[in-house]
């Protein structure tokens, strides 16, 4: 880093473009104690990564209400032969 | 969890509703997962069925020393993958570049075209089939591995430690793949319900 960039920025200041690549880790609680404490210092003073995190979080529960496709009923045929094929193995 | 547990016990009384409840539960999870390894539709479903005859067969020995999803996903998994059709396919191409596009980032790596918003787009506008679907989709296009992660985790919200035992993969490989897949899904939300950028 030049010193002129080193003036214009805190030094060890995180940019944005480094922050999105550490959201998963910090949502997996993976960051060391320094690194979470940068990263929510960034957080705190930039309402666009705390909007990316907030949409990160979003999309996981996004995911998590995913409806399971329903069963074709040849599908649904199969395993009830799967499951009557087993009772009868004894 | 004790959904499981429950069913659980009721297969293993002998309840045939109970099979039929764990089917529906798992089963597309389990298709898409098995697609992942092998090439086409029709090849997945064979291994799911396969699936649930071993778990059926295996009902009486399971120890629970795994949750019982667990387990039934580490035998599709074993399962998909012994039928060896994973290596004949294209290597996955590396996938190494930075999880949100370069270009929208200025030359210090500030925000030059930041998040557009769009939760209060998917929590209050748009119906949960549409959403569904577009996330369905969004898991589709993920490459293989990261599919499997995100499926695991995410949508069947298993834990890290449960992920890494199914798929058999490091703690640091599993938030690897995990990262980019879901970075990606973020990226299709964005593109597909973003408004104005903030």
């Amino acid at each position: 880093m030049s010193i002129l960039s080193g003036l214009r920025r805190r030094p060890r200041e995180l940019p944005c473009q480094q922050v999105v690549e550490m959201v998963t880790d910090y949502l997996e609680g993976a960051l060391s104690p320094a690194d979470r404490r940068r990263l929510e210092a960034h957080l705190a003073g930039c309402p666009h990564c705390t909007e990316y995190l907030a949409q990160m979080r979003e999309t996981i529960q996004l995911a998590g209400r995913i409806t399971p496709e329903d069963l074709t009923p040849q599908m649904r045929t199969d395993l009830t032969d799967i499951y009557r094929r087993w009772r009868t193995e004894g | 969890m004790d959904a499981d547990a429950s069913l659980l016990r009721r297969l293993r009384d002998g309840d045939e509703q109970a099979f039929t409840a764990l089917v529906e539960r798992y089963h597309s999870s389990m298709i898409g997962l098995a697609l992942s390894f092998v090439p086409s539709r029709a090849v997945a479903e064979e291994v799911v069925q396969d699936t649930w005859l071993a778990v059926l067969r295996g009902i009486g020995r399971f120890e629970e020393r795994s949750s019982l999803r667990t387990w039934l996903f580490t035998i599709l998994v074993n399962r998909a993958r012994s039928t060896g059709v994973r290596e004949a396919r294209s290597v996955p191409v590396a996938d190494a570049g930075p999880v949100v596009d370069a270009s929208r980032f200025g030359p210090s790596g500030a925000w030059a075209v930041p998040p557009e918003h769009w939760i209060e787009e998917a929590e209050n506008r748009i119906d949960a089939a549409k959403l569904s679907e577009l996330l369905r989709g969004g898991l589709t296009g993920l490459p293989a591995r990261q599919r499997e992660v995100v499926l695991l985790r995410d949508v069947e919200g298993l834990t890290s430690a449960e992920v890494c035992e199914v798929l058999a993969i490091s703690e640091a490989n599993q938030r690897v793949l995990l990262h980019r897949g879901r970075s990606k899904l973020r990226q299709v939300l964005e593109s597909e319900l973003g408004g104005e950028p903030r």
